[in-house]
C-alpha cells in the first residue's frame, strides 16, 4: 500500500506541476483529496492492514503525502490564480476616454450662483436673511422709506403698478429696501440682516438692463452704530468677496431713506475702481416708519445688484442673455 | 451740471490744479464724471485778408479767392461762398490742417487750378451755428495769427458734474465753489454790490392770487438797454456750460441762473398787458402755447405767469410762452425772479412731459433769498454790453405767506454727530468744518448747538440733515472703518440661513443633481399666455405695462417654462431638463392689503413622461422629508387627464405632477411631451420635516421575498406598496416594485405588479415559517384591495 500511496503521490505532484487551469487543479484536488478521491480510499483501505504498527506507519505515510498534494496544489493555486488574473486584467483594457453620452450635472442659473455665494459672504460676517413679498404696497415700497406721495425722488424708480387695489397703492417693488421695514417691524434689534430678492422698474431691456433683476440688500440696527461701522462692514464684504487684495471707499451720494448717504465703491488690486453700490445710516424717519425710536437705535443699509456681480464674475457682455433660458448659454457654468 | 473752472475761480480762488480740484469735487459729493476743454480751437487755420476774388467761366459753384496771410504772398484758393469783398478778414485753413470733421485740407486741383488751402465758415470752426459763409473778421485783425489768437479766443476748463438731488445749490456756480472754497479753507470773493436804483420809480405790478404755488415773486423794472450781442467772455462761458449765447439780455438771464441758480426772465416791458404780471392756476383746459411752439392744455393743479391784463404768458418755473421772448427793439424790460413751491413744479412737469433748465432748478429748489443777488448781478452783467442800463426805483416783491423764514435754526447735539459719525468732535471743531459753507452756529448750550440753515440749502430742515454736512467737510474716508459687533446684553446673533432657507438650497441641490437646469422665466405675461398653457385667465393686471403684450402678473410658472421649453426645441436642443424657483401672483385674496404671492417650484422635462415627472417628486420628496399624497382622481388645469395626479398634504394642494397636456404643448409647438411637476413651496418649505432617526442594522441575515400580484388597474401601486409595508411591518428591510406587465394571462383592466420584498429581524435569523406567515398576510391585505396573487 505504501508504493501505491507513493505513486499516486508522485503523479499526482507531476500531474499538478503540469496543470494550467484552476479548474484543472479544482478537478485534482477532487480527485486525490475529495470525498471520493484517492487518499479517502487509502483511508478506507487502512482498515484492512493487520497490525497496528503497519496500520500506524501507513497512516502516517498517508498523511504526508496528502500533506504535500494539498500543499503542492495551494502553492500551484497561487500561481495559475496570478497568471489568470494577469490575464483577465490584460483582456478587459478600457479606453477610458472613450465616453459615451452619460448623464450631466444641472446647472444652476448665474443669478442663483451670484446670490448664494454672497449670502454665503454675509453669513460668515454674522448676518441672516430676510426675504419679503414681490408684490407691495405703496406704503413698504416709498412711504415709509421717507418717500412721500409728493417726493421726486419717486419718480426715478420707474415703478410698476397693479390692478390689485383700485388707488395703485399695490405695486411690483422697485427694490429690496421694503424688507427693510417689514423686518424693523417684526423683528427686536439687534438686527443684522441681509436681504436678497427679486425687483421690477419700468425700464426697456437692453444689454445692462432688465425690467427684472436682482438687488442685495443689507440693513444693521443696534446700540451705537456709527458711520465707521457702515464702512467697516463695506470693507469686510469687500475683502471677504473679492479677496484680500481689494479696498473700498465711500462717496458722498443721496438717497432718500439714509443720511448720510454714501455711495461705495471698490478698487481692484490694478487701482482701477467699480462703484458698485448705494449706503448710507438708516434715516431717523425710517426707523420711526419701522417702529423704532431714532434715540435708542441708529443703523446703517446698503444695496447693490446681484445680476452685475454675475455679469462681472462671468464677463456677460448682455444681461439678456442671462434671461434667455437658452440651455447653450445655460450649460457653460 | 457743468461747472466753469475760470467761472468758480470768479467766485472763489479755488486755483486750477483740475485733477486735485476733481477728487475734492467727488469727495465733497459732487461726482466729476469728466472734464472737458471748451474753446479748443482748430490748429493750423490763420487770419488772411482778401486781396480779389474772380469767376472762373467754367465754375459755377466756386469761386478763386486771392488771399494775404500778412507775409506779402498772394495764396490762392477755391472758395464755395461769395460773402467776402477785397479787404474782408478771413480765416484760412493752411494746407495740412486737419478740420474737427476730420477733412485733411490738401493742395486740391479744381480745374487744374490747386487751391492752397480753405477759407472757414464759423460753423467749421466750431464757433456757433452760422454756415451761410465764410466768418468775416474785425477789419484791423492782425494778419496771419491764429485764429484763435486774433479772436481773443480762450480754452475754459469744464467739470461735468453728476449732482445728486440735495444739492440744489449747485446748479449754480456759486454754490459749488461755496463748498469747494469751505473744503479748501480759501475765503469766496465778496458779493457784488447791491443793487441801486439809478432812475425814476417805475414798476411792474404783481397780483399774486395763488401765492401757495409761488411763495415769491418779484420784478424789477429796467430801461434804456439795447439789444445786442454780449460781450465775447459772457458768451465764452455760457457756450462752456453748454449754453448757446442768444442776444446780451437773454445771456444775462441764462448767466445768472449757471451762476446763482436763479431762473428768471425778462420780459419786454411794452408788450406786458398793463404793465404787470397775474399769478394764477389755470382754468381746465385753459391753453397756452410755449416757447418750443407746443399749444398745451392746462389744468387746474398747473400755475400761468399771466400778464397784467390776465393773458397767460408763461407757465410758472416751467417755460414762458410763445410770445415772451425780448424783441430786437425792446428797450426796458420787467425782470421776473421768483420762486415756487417745488411739488407743484414736479406734477406740472410729468403732467406736459416739459423739462427746461428753469424747472429742474426750481424742482430741486432755489434759494428764496438769493433773489436780490441775482438782480444785481443781472445787472451787473447786462451793464457790460449796456453801460447805460437804467434800473429804475420801484422793485416789487410779492411775497405769500408760504414762503420760508429768512432764518431757520435747527438744534444739532453734539453727542448726536458723534453717534452717528463714530466720530469724537466737539462744538468748535464742528463750526469749523461746516460754518463756511453757510450753517453758522449761534452757540452751543449742553452740548446743542443752535444752527442757522443757509436759505439756499432747500433740503435742509433737521439735525440729521447738518450732520450729513459735517460728515461731507469731516470727509467721509476719515471717518474711519471699524466693524460692528453688538452691545445689547444677552443678544444672540449667528450668521445662518433659516431652515426654509436651507431646505430651498437642499431642493436646489436635488434638482441639479437630477441633472436638472435652472431657468428664470418672465414675471410678465399676457392674458393669452395663460389660456395658451391651460390655466385659468384671472390674473393681477399691470396698469402701465412697459409692453402691451405683459401685462399681467404670472400666475404661474407654467407658461414661461414651456415657452423655455418650446425655446430651446426650436434651437435644436429637444429634450432639456429645466426647473425654475420663483413667485408666482394668483389673483387671490390673502389677509393684508397683498395678493396670495407665494414662492413655487416648476420642474418641466421635455421628452419624457409623466413617471419621470414622479421620480423627481419622489427624490425631492424623500430629501426634503415630505409627504404628499398623489391624486390622480383629480386633474389638474392643463395636463393629461389620464397621466396627471394632484399632490395634497391634508386637504391643502401643494402641486401637481403627470404630463402636460397636448393640446397645451400643440398649442405652444412643443413637439415632445413634457413631464411637469409644481410644487407650492411657501407650504413645503416652511413644515420642519420630521427628522429622521437612526435604526441600528441588523446584525442576522435578511431574505427576499417575491410577491406578484395580479391588481386591477383603478387600484393604484401606492396603495398596493402601502398595504404590503403594513403587512411586513418591522420584518421589513425594503420593497421594490421591480416589474409591472399587462397583458397575457391577467385579467381584463388589471396588471401585474411583482415586489421584492427584503425581509430581515432585529433579534433572530427568519425561519421559513417566518416568511411562510407573511405570505398568506400580504396575499390576504392585497385581496382586500381587489389583488390576486400570482403564484
Amino acid at each position: 500500500m505504501l508504493d501505491e500511496v507513493t505513486a499516486v503521490r508522485d503523479s499526482g505532484l507531476q500531474r499538478i506541476e503540469l496543470a494550467t487551469s484552476l479548474d484543472e487543479i479544482d478537478r485534482l484536488d477532487a480527485e486525490l483529496l475529495g470525498k471520493k478521491g484517492a487518499f479517502a480510499s487509502f483511508k478506507t483501505s487502512l482498515a484492512s492492514l493487520a497490525t497496528v504498527d503497519e496500520k500506524k506507519a501507513a497512516g502516517q505515510a498517508l498523511n504526508a503525502a496528502a500533506a504535500t498534494i494539498t500543499g503542492a496544489i495551494g502553492a500551484r493555486r497561487v500561481v495559475l490564480a496570478a497568471a489568470e488574473r494577469t490575464r483577465v486584467l490584460a483582456a478587459e483594457r478600457l479606453d477610458l476616454t472613450e465616453e459615451l453620452t452619460a448623464p450631466r450635472r444641472g446647472h444652476a442659473h448665474l443669478v442663483t450662483q451670484a446670490w448664494e455665494r454672497l449670502e454665503d459672504v454675509f453669513i460668515g460676517l454674522g448676518f441672516q436673511v430676510a426675504e419679503g413679498p414681490e408684490v407691495e404696497t405703496d406704503f413698504y415700497n416709498f412711504e415709509a422709506l421717507n418717500m412721500p406721495r409728493s417726493h421726486p425722488a419717486r419718480s426715478g424708480f420707474d415703478t410698476l403698478f397693479t390692478d390689485y387695489r383700485d388707488d395703485g397703492s399695490v405695486l411690483l417693488r422697485t427694490h429690496t429696501s421694503p424688507v427693510q421695514i417689514r423686518v424693523m417691524q417684526t423683528v427686536e434689534p439687534p438686527i443684522y440682516m441681509i436681504m436678497p430678492g427679486r425687483v421690477f422698474r419700468r425700464d426697456t431691456p437692453d444689454a445692462t438692463h432688465m425690467p427684472v433683476f436682482h438687488q442685495i440688500e443689507g440693513l444693521v440696527i443696534d446700540r451705537d452704530i456709527t458711520m465707521a461701522h457702515l464702512a467697516g462692514t463695506i470693507d469686510a464684504f469687500t475683502k471677504a468677496f473679492f479677496g484680500g487684495a481689494f479696498t473700498s471707499r465711500l462717496r458722498p451720494n443721496y438717497f432718500p431713506f439714509t443720511e448720510p448717504s454714501a455711495e461705495f465703491d471698490i478698487q481692484r488690486p490694478d487701482g482701477t475702481w467699480i462703484e458698485l453700490g448705494g449706503c448710507g445710516m438708516v434715516h431717523p424717519n425710517v426707523l420711526r416708519a419701522g417702529g423704532l425710536d431714532p434715540e435708542q437705535w441708529s443703523g446703517f443699509a446698503f444695496g447693490f445688484g446681484i445680476d452685475r456681480m454675475a455679469r462681472e464674475r462671468h464677463g456677460v457682455e448682455d444681461i439678456r442673455d442671462m434671461y434667455s433660458n437658452d440651455i447653450r448659454f445655460v450649460e457653460q457654468f | 451740471m457743468k461747472l466753469v473752472l475760470s467761472w468758480l475761480n470768479d467766485l472763489a480762488p479755488i486755483g486750477t490744479d483740475v485733477e486735485a480740484l476733481s477728487s475734492t469735487m467727488t469727495a465733497l459729493g459732487l461726482q466729476v464724471e469728466q472734464v472737458l476743454v471748451a474753446g479748443l480751437t482748430v490748429e493750423g487755420v490763420i487770419t488772411a485778408r482778401v486781396v480779389r476774388t474772380e469767376r472762373h467761366p467754367d465754375a459755377a459753384k466756386v469761386h478763386r479767392v486771392w488771399v494775404d496771410a500778412g507775409d506779402g504772398v498772394e495764396r490762392h484758393v477755391w472758395c464755395g461762398a461769395f460773402n467776402m469783398v477785397a479787404g474782408d478778414v478771413v480765416p484760412l485753413a493752411t494746407p495740412g490742417t486737419v478740420m474737427p470733421d476730420g477733412r485733411a485740407i490738401e493742395p486740391r486741383p479744381i480745374l487744374g487750378i490747386e487751391s492752397q488751402g480753405m477759407l472757414c465758415s464759423a460753423s467749421e470752426l466750431g464757433l456757433g451755428a452760422d454756415q451761410t459763409g465764410i466768418l468775416i473778421l474785425a477789419d484791423d485783425t492782425p494778419l496771419g495769427l491764429p485764429y484763435g489768437e486774433a479772436l481773443g479766443i480762450e480754452t475754459e476748463v469744464v467739470f461735468d458734474v453728476e449732482l445728486t438731488r440735495n444739492r440744489p445749490d449747485c446748479w449754480g456756480h456759486l454754490g459749488a465753489a461755496r463748498d469747494v472754497a469751505g473744503q479748501l479753507g480759501i475765503a469766496m470773493a465778496p458779493a457784488p454790490a447791491p443793487l441801486a436804483a439809478t432812475g425814476s420809480a417805475r414798476s411792474a405790478t404783481v397780483e399774486l392770487l395763488d401765492g401757495e404755488r409761488c411763495p415769491r415773486f418779484t420784478t424789477l423794472v429796467l430801461s434804456n438797454l439795447v439789444v445786442g450781442a454780449s460781450p465775447a467772455w459772457i458768451a465764452r462761458r455760457l457756450t462752456a456750460a453748454g449754453m448757446r449765447p442768444i442776444n446780451n439780455v437773454v445771456d444775462a438771464s441764462n448767466y445768472v441762473m449757471l451762476e446763482l441758480n436763479q431762473p428768471n426772465h425778462a420780459y419786454d416791458l411794452d408788450a406786458l398787458g398793463s404793465s404787470g404780471f397775474r399769478i394764477r392756476l389755470a382754468g381746465d383746459g385753459e391753453l397756452i402755447t410755449t416757447l418750443d411752439g407746443v399749444e398745451r392744455a392746462m389744468t387746474t393743479d398747473d400755475l400761468l405767469i399771466c400778464d397784467g391784463a390776465g393773458v397767460p404768458i408763461g407757465i410758472g418755473g416751467v417755460m414762458g410762452g410763445l410770445h415772451s421772448e425780448i424783441g430786437e427793439t425792446t428797450s426796458a424790460v420787467a425782470l421776473e425772479i421768483a420762486c415756487f413751491e417745488q411739488t407743484g413744479i414736479t406734477r406740472t412737469m410729468n403732467r406736459i412731459g416739459l423739462r427746461s433748465e428753469a424747472s429742474g432748478r426750481f424742482e430741486r429748489g432755489v434759494d428764496p433769498y438769493g433773489i436780490e443777488r441775482a438782480q444785481a448781478r443781472f445787472v451787473e452783467v447786462l451793464r457790460e454790453s449796456c453801460p447805460d442800463l437804467v434800473v429804475h426805483d420801484g422793485m416789487i416783491d410779492a411775497r405769500h405767506g408760504s414762503l420760508v423764514p429768512a432764518e431757520r435754526v435747527t438744534e444739532v447735539r453734539v453727542s448726536e454727530v458723534n453717534r452717528i459719525l463714530g466720530t469724537a468732535l466737539d462744538a468748535n471743531r464742528i463750526e469749523a468744518l461746516i460754518g463756511p459753507i453757510g450753517y453758522r452756529s449761534r452757540g452751543t448750550a449742553d452740548g446743542r448747538m443752535t444752527v442757522e440753515l443757509p436759505s439756499w440749502r432747500t433740503d435742509s430742515w433737521t439735525e440729521i440733515d447738518v450732520i450729513e454736512e459735517v460728515a461731507r467737510h469731516y470727509g467721509y474716508e476719515a471717518i474711519g472703518k471699524a466693524v460692528p459687533s453688538s452691545t445689547v446684553p444677552d443678544s444672540t446673533l449667528h450668521g445662518r440661513l433659516s431652515g426654509s432657507q436651507q431646505r430651498r438650497r437642499q431642493l436646489r441641490q436635488v434638482l441639479l443633481g437630477l441633472g436638472l437646469d435652472e431657468a428664470i422665466t418672465e414675471s410678465f405675461l399676457h392674458v393669452d399666455d395663460l389660456v395658451g398653457a391651460g390655466l385659468d385667465a384671472d390674473a393681477i393686471r399691470i396698469t402701465n405695462p412697459l409692453q402691451a403684450d405683459e401685462d399681467v402678473l404670472r400666475p404661474s410658472m407654467r407658461p414661461g417654462l414651456l415657452g423655455a421649453v418650446a425655446f430651446n426645441e426650436s434651437h435644436r436642443r429637444s429634450g432639456v431638463s429645466l426647473f425654475e424657483i420663483g413667485h408666482v401672483y394668483p389673483p387671490g385674496d390673502r389677509v393684508g392689503d397683498l395678493p396670495a404671492e407665494y414662492e413655487g417650484l416648476a420642474v418641466a422635462l421635455a421628452g419624457q413622461e409623466a413617471p419621470a415627472a414622479m421620480r423627481v417628486w419622489r427624490e425631492v420628496a424623500a430629501t426634503m422629508g415630505l409627504g404628499a399624497r398623489v391624486d390622480q382622481s383629480a386633474v389638474p388645469a392643463g395636463m393629461h387627464p389620464t397621466r396627471s395626479a394632484v399632490l395634497s398634504i391634508g386637504r391643502d394642494v401643494v402641486g401637481a405632477v403627470g404630463e402636460i397636456h397636448p393640446d397645451v404643448l400643440d398649442a405652444l409647438g412643443v413637439s415632445e411631451r413634457v413631464a411637469w411637476l409644481e410644487l407650492d413651496l411657501s407650504r413645503l418649505l416652511a413644515d420642519e420635516p420630521r427628522i429622521v432617526q437612526s435604526r441600528p442594522i441588523s446584525r442576522f441575515p435578511s431574505t427576499d421575498l417575491d410577491l406578484a400580484f395580479q391588481v386591477p388597474d383603478s387600484v393604484p401601486a401606492e396603495r398596493v406598496e402601502k398595504a404590503l409595508r403594513q403587512a411586513a411591518g418591522g420584518l421589513l428591510a425594503g420593497i421594490s416594485l421591480f416589474d409591472v406587465f399587462r397583458g397575457a394571462g391577467l385579467a381584463e383592466g388589471s396588471r401585474s405588479l411583482a415586489y421584492r420584498l427584503r425581509l430581515q429581524a432585529g433579534d433572530r435569523t427568519l425561519t421559513d415559517v417566518d416568511v411562510a406567515a407573511l405570505r398568506d398576510k400580504a396575499s390576504s391585505v392585497v385581496a382586500k384591495l381587489g389583488g390576486t396573487l400570482r403564484s
